[in-house]
């Protein structure tokens, strides 16, 4: 009687929140539901996690003496780690949003993997079935919490190149094969009860060790454009975990709401490759963009530098400009100038609309969000496959801090690595304007022919201080300003 | 009566397989647009594991385990936290045209 309570309490509570995780996770296919989404979704996790204190009631029988400490340090740990990310999240700048993510990310695939230690030092697990999958998820969580923390560690600069060593691939492998190798040690060991050759603790201790480094092997390579797809395999990684675990220890809610999640992060990570051209498998395991060993073709034409004061003027008097916006704008900060810029625009009567590449950023739709937060409507913002079309008739496409997403050799240009990437067709616009901090080239490395076009003429400076001034040029006119 | 949960073999695949459908579309739903606020909400969902944290926790009859499952608590109340936070202050800021968002309001913007 005593434990029934509880339980049919943790049922109820589990139940729904399983409930709101998918039903809030629905209301986000609309920017008009969105809001209210998550809000149901955080109702869900607050009475689970209140409800999971009720687990008090049925402890095992050696636990039981320490029933009020471990009640008192869950509860501390509940307020110090909830306390300390919530305030973080609210702190934080949206730019460095994608860190974030890849922070709480982190910290929930180290708390998958701590719940299969738990599991595996104490020996709870029961089974064949079971001691595999608490490996399996604590592999899974290992990787995506030491990964997750170097994915951070680069977002943040804190890590500022890709760190690429000879023989990298044979290394990781290696690690790879040595934690499955001490998992399968482990499953040998508990299920024939023979004499493990070192203590379990040990062979514990190495496989943590080895998932770990193995984590951070494998994203130490990967450069900062790949990030959209790295932080969203993370993302699926951890709830593959928590899943897993859920099903050790017996949680349909936990179970539930990782595969949702797994399933989701693997069905973005697809969508971001595909927006690359590239596969998962490619972008995880290869180096890219830092060697460029193809032949270019030969381009013809001219770099043609303008003042930003006449670009500015001249889409002052454009019917419509379509604004490709990539992560230079983000770096020089110039989101909130770019808006100020277009409502000027909209007021002299032009069209104006945005085009969003699927992986501009440092993660996916981070470009979307920006723009959100400089007070741009989302009515405004375009994704690719709604907007291409629109190229030809626009007058005037500015882009501000993008390359390789608007490089037309892409469509053309078979031996580009680039080539079969789905881009913005922004040079099919009568008159292209490319904002440009320098003549560098994009991320890939390839130089980019639509920079050499006839009708592309560049304005070379810090995306904000250009912006700025045609911002004052348009003003210039005598222009009542935008409200 | 007994609300005992017990799930294995066949009965688990079962619960993997619709949960994993029923993510791969409701996500596939989701237009370009929302895509970072829903990597963070689904973020935030999977910060579920905390409730794995405070059971594990709970059942500590270590020194060991309690250290363990105490970093296991810490660390899921971070994902889902800071998974809440993020993702709530993100979606405040979508608008459509002719609405002043407050996260708009606080930006620096001259109005001339």
């Amino acid at each position: 009687m005593l434990t029934m309570i509880p339980q049919l309490v943790i049922g109820t509570t589990d139940l729904a929140a399983a409930f709101l995780f998918m039903y809030g996770l629905q209301r986000m296919s609309s920017p008009v539901t969105a809001p209210s989404g998550i809000k149901f979704a955080g109702v869900g996790m607050l009475v689970a996690v209140l409800a999971s204190f009720l687990y008090a009631f049925d402890v095992d029988a050696a636990a039981k003496p320490f029933l009020l400490v471990n009640s008192a340090l869950a509860a501390s740990a509940l307020i110090i780690g909830g306390g300390l990310a919530w305030w973080s999240g609210k702190e934080v700048a949206m730019t460095a949003m994608p860190q974030m993510v890849a922070l709480y990310n982190g910290m929930g695939g180290g708390a998958a993997g701590a719940i299969a230690a738990i599991e595996l030092f104490g020996a709870k697990t029961h089974g064949i079935t079971q001691i595999i999958v608490t490996l399996a998820g604590a592999l899974i969580g290992a990787v995506s919490f030491s990964g997750s923390l170097i994915a951070w560690a680069k977002l943040d600069g804190v890590i500022n190149k890709p760190l690429r060593i000879k023989g990298q691939q044979a290394i990781n492998g290696l690690f790879m094969l040595a934690t499955l190798a001490v998992g399968g040690y482990i499953v040998f060991v508990g299920q024939s009860g023979s004499e493990p050759l070192t203590p379990m603790a040990n062979l514990i201790y190495l496989f943590f060790g080895f998932a770990l480094i193995f984590g951070v092997l494998m994203t130490l390579p990967i450069g900062g454009a790949d990030m959209p797809v790295v932080i969203s395999i993370y993302n699926a990684f951890t709830g593959l975990a928590v899943g897993l675990e859920g099903f050790v220890l017996q949680n349909p809610a936990l179970m539930i709401a990782g595969m949702v999640v797994g399933a989701a992060g693997m069905l973005l990570t697809l969508l971001m490759a595909k927006a690359m051209n590239r596969s998962v498998a490619n972008v995880l395991f290869t180096n890219f963009g830092d060697t460029a060993k193809h032949k270019q073709g030969a381009i013809k034409g001219d770099l043609k530098p303008v003042e930003a004061g006449d670009a500015g003027i001249f889409m002052r008097y454009a019917k419509e400009v379509i604004v490709v916006p990539g992560y230079g704008l983000a770096v020089a900060q110039g989101q909130q100038k770019l808006y100020e810029l277009v409502k000027l625009l909209q007021s002299a009567g032009v069209v104006v609309k945005f085009a969003i590449h699927p992986v501009a950023g440092r993660m996916p739709g981070q470009m979307d969000v920006l723009l959100a937060e400089a007070g741009v409507p989302y009515d405004l913002i375009f994704q690719l496959e709604d907007i291409n079309d629109e190229f030809a008739n626009a007058d005037v496409a500015l882009v501000i801090g993008a390359n390789d997403v608007v490089n037309p050799a892409a469509r053309t240009d078979k031996s580009s690595p680039i080539f079969g990437m789905p881009i913005l067709d922004a040079d099919k616009a009568k008159k292209v304007y490319v904002v440009k901090r320098g003549q560098g080239k994009g991320y890939a490395g390839i130089v980019n022919a639509l920079f050499y076009s006839d009708n592309c003429d560049m304005v070379y400076g810090d995306a904000a201080a250009v912006l700025t001034k045609m911002i004052e040029a348009v003003r210039g006119l005598g222009l009542k300003a935008a409200a | 009566m007994d609300f005992a949960i017990s799930i294995s073999g066949f009965l688990a695949l079962y619960i993997f397989m619709l949960a994993a459908f029923a993510g791969w579309v409701i996500i596939g739903h989701v237009p370009a647009i929302l895509h970072t606020p829903l990597m963070s909400g689904s973020n935030f969902v999977h910060g579920i594991v905390v409730v794995g944290g405070i059971f594990a926790l709970l059942n500590a009859s270590t020194v060991l385990e309690q250290v363990i499952g105490f970093v296991a608590v810490l660390l899921g109340a971070g994902n889902a936290a800071g998974g809440f936070a993020v993702t709530d202050r993100m979606l405040a800021m979508f608008q459509v045209s002719g609405h002043q968002s407050k996260a708009a309001k606080s930006g620096h913007r001259k109005k001339g």
